[in-house]
C-alpha cells in the first residue's frame, strides 16, 4: 500500500493506539472531525473515547497531557500548528521536560507539531521551531524528512520514555509518497547518509532534506559530488555521522527552515569547528531562513526560506573557497 | 455556623467532629513548628534559597489535605505545609527539600517548596503556580479512562495565579471535562507585595465559578471548623460526581511572600481586623473553650511537634549533600539519548 507522510503519521498513530492501550491522542478537532490536516482521520471513530477533543488551550492542553504521563498513559498531543505550542511553551519546557530530572518519574508524551512554511500560509502557521525546543534539556526533537521516517520515528516517540517535539513538515504532507511503510526504523538520535559524495557535505532535516537532495543532483551534472547528511533527530544530534562525513569531504554547509539566529546549523558548525577544525578545508557555512516573520505571499515565501536554487549557491560558493 | 450544626447533630458525629478538629489542629501546629524552624535555619544562613512560610493559611491548607485520601491527587502552593503533611507528606520530605539532600526527593535537584511524589499524587510544583491545576486535571483524566473512580484532586493556588491564563484554561478544561476537581483559592490578599485591587477587578473570586459552570464555595480561612466543614463538603461532591468545585477562602498571609521579605506593605488596618487573626490561635482558643483540651494538652502537643522537628533536622543536618561528580547530568529517562557533554 502506498501512502503519503500525512498518512505515515496517520497510520502511525493507529498502530500505537491499537497496540498499546495506554496511548490516547489530545488535541483541537482532532476527534470526529480527524484533525486540520486529518492526521487523525477516522481514529475516533476506531478508538472510541481515546482520541479527544479539546478545548483551544495549549497550556491546559500540555498541563493535562503531562498528569496523564504522570498517571501512567503515553499522551499524544497534536498541536494544530507548530507555532500555537508556544502558548503551552511554558508546560512544555518548565513542566513536561524538568519533570524527570526533578522527581524521576518519566513523562512520556508525543507532541505532534505540523511545522514549516507553506505557501500563503503567513507568519503565523509556518514556523519551524526545532531550535527553540532543541535549547531545553528534557526534550528529545525529532525532524523526519521521509514518509518512511514520519512513520518509524512516529511509532520511536511514542514508546519513548521523554517527552519528544515530533516536527511534522506541512509541506511533506501530501506531496511526499513511499510505496510502502517501513517495517524497521533506524535507531532515534541516528543520522542517515542520505546521498554519498566527496566534495562537500551539505547537514540538513525535515524538508530542507528534498532542496538539498535536488542541488545533490544539479551539481552532480557540474562535477561536484555533494554528500547530504538527513540528521533526522535534531537533539540529540549525530554528530558522529557529522564529523564523519565532513572527513570525507572537508566542506561543511549546514541548512535549515527556522531562523538564523543560534540554532540547530548553528549547532553543527559549532561541533563541527570545535572537533573537526582539522578536518575542514575551507570555512563552514551555514543557510536558513531570513530574520524575519515567514511571509504571506508566495514571492516572498519562496525567498524566504533556503530553496535549492539559494543552496546551490552556497554549495557553489563553498566548494570555490 | 458551628452552632447550627451542633444542634443537629448525634453525639457519635459530635465526637467525631472532635476528633477531626483535634487531628487537623495537631497537623497545624506541626506545620507552624516546622515552618518556625526553617525561618529561623534560614535566619541563621543555614538554608540555601527561599524559605516559604504557610503562617496564617494552615486552617486552610490542613482542611484540603484531610479531605482527602490515600490515591487521591493534592497539588499544594507554597504554603501548604500542613495540607502536605496531612496528605502524607513525611516531615523529612520537607526537611530534606530544603536542606537538597541527596537523600529527599527532589535530590539537590529542585528545592524548599518545589517537592513531591508524583506517583503517590503529591505533586511537584514548578513556579508558574497556576500551571500546576491542569496537570491535576491530567491525573484525573487518567484516572477515569483507565476506569479508575472515586479519586478527587485538589489544586491549591492563591489570589494572583487567578489571574494568569493557565488557571482560565485549566478550569474550563476541568468544566468541560467534568472532572472531579477541587481548586482552592486561598486569597490572602497580597500576591507578593500586590493588593488585591490590582490582581482582579470582581467582587470575589468565587463569582468566577458560575462563569465557568463550575460549584463555587466561600470560607473564612481563620476558621479551623469552616474550613474542616467546607473542604469536605467540596470533596465529598466532587467524589460525587459533582465536576469541579471552586473554593474561595478568605485569610490574611502572616508572614511575607517569603522569608526574605518583611511585609512592611501590608496594611495595618488588615492586620487587626477579623481576616488578621491567626487561625492557630483561634483554633487553640477554639479547643479551650469547647474543652476539648486543657492547657497542659496543648503544651504537651507543642513539646511533640518540637521534639519531632528538632530531631528531623538534626538527622538531615547529618546527611551529605548531592554530589556533583557523581550526577549524571542526564535530564532524559532514555540516557542513552543524552547529549555528549564537551569537558
Amino acid at each position: 500500500m502506498s501512502a503519503t507522510y500525512l498518512e505515515a503519521i496517520r497510520e502511525a498513530q493507529a498502530r500505537a493506539l491499537a497496540e498499546d492501550p495506554r496511548v490516547f491522542i489530545y488535541g483541537q478537532d482532532v476527534g470526529a472531525f480527524g484533525g486540520a490536516f486529518k492526521a487523525t482521520k477516522n481514529l475516533a471513530k476506531e478508538f472510541p473515547g481515546r482520541v479527544i477533543d479539546a478545548p483551544i488551550s495549549e497550556d491546559a492542553i500540555v498541563g493535562l497531557a503531562v498528569g496523564a504521563a504522570i498517571d501512567g498513559l503515553r499522551p499524544i498531543v497534536e498541536m494544530q500548528f507548530a507555532d500555537f505550542s508556544i502558548v503551552g511553551f511554558n508546560q512544555i519546557v518548565n513542566q513536561a521536560a524538568t519533570l524527570f530530572w526533578r522527581t524521576h518519574v518519566p513523562c512520556p508524551i508525543t507532541f505532534r507539531l505540523p511545522c514549516g512554511g507553506t505557501s500563503g500560509s503567513g507568519p503565523f502557521h509556518s514556523q519551524s521551531l526545532e531550535t527553540v525546543y532543541a535549547h531545553y534539556p528534557g526534550l528529545v526533537v525529532m525532524t523526519p524528512a521521509t514518509v518512511e521516517d514520519a512513520y518509524g520515528m512516529l511509532l520511536a516517540a511514542v514508546t519513548l520514555e521523554d517527552p519528544v517535539i515530533f516536527c511534522e513538515h506541512k509541506l511533506l504532507y501530501y506531496h511526499l509518497k513511499a510505496d510502502k511503510l517501513p517495517t524497521e526504523a533506524l535507531p532515534v538520535g541516528k543520522a542517515r547518509i542520505a546521498r554519498v559524495g566527496r566534495d562537500l557535505t551539505i547537514v540538513t532535516y525535515s524538508a530542507m532534506l528534498h532542496e538539498a537532495l535536488v542541488v545533490a543532483e544539479e551539481l552532480a551534472g557540474e562535477g561536484t559530488e555533494v554528500e547530504v547528511v538527513d540528521l533526522r533527530t535534531v537533539k540529540p544530534l549525530d554528530t558522529d555521522t557529522v564529523m564523519a562525513s565532513v572527513a570525507r569531504t572537508g566542506r561543511l554547509l549546514a541548512v535549515g527552515e527556522s531562523w538564523p539566529w543560534g540554532g540547530v546549523t548553528a549547532e553543527i558548525v559549532a561541533r563541527v569547528t570545535s572537533e573537526g577544525f582539522n578536518l575542514l578545508d575551507a570555512p563552514p557555512q551555514r543557510l536558513n531562513a531570513k530574520d524575519t516573520p515567514v511571509p504571506f505571499h508566495p514571492n516572498l515565501w519562496k525567498a524566504h526560506r533556503p530553496t535549492a536554487g539559494t543552496i546551490a549557491a552556497a554549495a557553489r560558493n563553498l566548494v570555490r573557497m | 455556623m458551628v452552632s447550627s450544626v451542633l444542634s443537629r447533630e448525634t453525639g457519635a458525629e459530635a465526637a467525631s467532629r472532635r476528633e477531626s478538629y483535634i487531628e487537623a489542629y495537631r497537623w497545624m501546629l506541626l506545620a507552624r513548628t516546622l515552618d518556625d524552624k526553617f525561618a529561623s535555619l534560614y535566619r541563621a544562613g543555614k538554608l540555601q534559597g527561599g524559605v516559604f512560610l504557610g503562617r496564617g493559611q494552615e486552617a486552610l491548607s490542613v482542611a484540603a489535605g484531610l479531605a482527602l485520601r490515600k490515591g487521591d491527587v493534592f497539588a499544594p502552593l507554597i504554603r501548604d505545609l500542613a495540607g502536605r503533611l496531612a496528605f502524607g507528606e513525611p516531615v523529612v520530605d520537607a526537611v530534606r527539600t530544603y536542606y537538597g539532600s541527596a537523600l529527599g526527593p527532589m535530590r539537590g535537584r529542585d528545592g524548599n517548596v518545589h517537592r513531591g511524589r508524583p506517583r503517590e499524587g503529591l505533586l511537584p510544583m514548578i513556579s508558574h503556580l497556576g500551571a500546576m491545576i491542569s496537570v491535576v486535571n491530567g491525573v484525573l483524566f487518567a484516572r477515569r479512562m483507565k476506569g479508575v473512580a472515586g479519586t478527587v484532586g485538589v489544586a491549591s493556588i492563591g489570589d494572583g495565579a487567578t489571574s494568569t491564563g493557565s488557571f482560565h484554561e485549566a478550569i474550563n478544561q476541568a468544566a468541560v471535562e467534568k472532572l472531579p476537581l477541587v481548586l482552592v483559592i486561598a486569597n490572602n490578599q497580597y500576591a507578593y507585595s500586590t493588593f488585591t485591587d490590582r490582581q482582579f477587578a470582581c467582587q470575589a473570586l468565587v463569582d468566577k465559578a458560575p462563569g465557568y459552570g463550575v460549584t463555587g464555595w466561600t470560607v473564612n480561612g481563620t476558621d479551623l471548623a469552616d474550613c474542616l466543614d467546607v473542604l469536605t463538603s467540596a470533596v465529598a461532591r466532587a467524589r460525587g460526581g459533582g465536576g469541579p468545585q471552586l473554593v474561595e477562602a478568605h485569610l490574611l498571609r502572616l508572614c511575607g511572600h517569603g522569608e526574605h521579605d518583611d511585609a512592611g506593605y501590608v496594611d495595618p488596618r488588615l492586620k487587626s481586623s477579623e481576616m488578621g487573626r491567626d487561625c492557630l490561635k483561634v483554633a487553640e482558643e477554639f479547643l479551650l473553650k469547647q474543652d476539648w483540651a486543657g492547657r497542659d494538652q496543648l503544651q504537651h502537643w507543642r513539646g511533640e511537634s518540637i521534639e519531632k522537628v528538632d530531631q528531623t533536622v538534626a538527622q538531615v543536618q547529618r546527611e551529605a549533600g548531592p554530589d556533583p561528580y557523581r550526577e549524571d547530568w542526564c535530564a532524559l529517562a532514555s540516557k542513552h539519548l543524552s547529549e555528549p557533554h564537551p569537558s
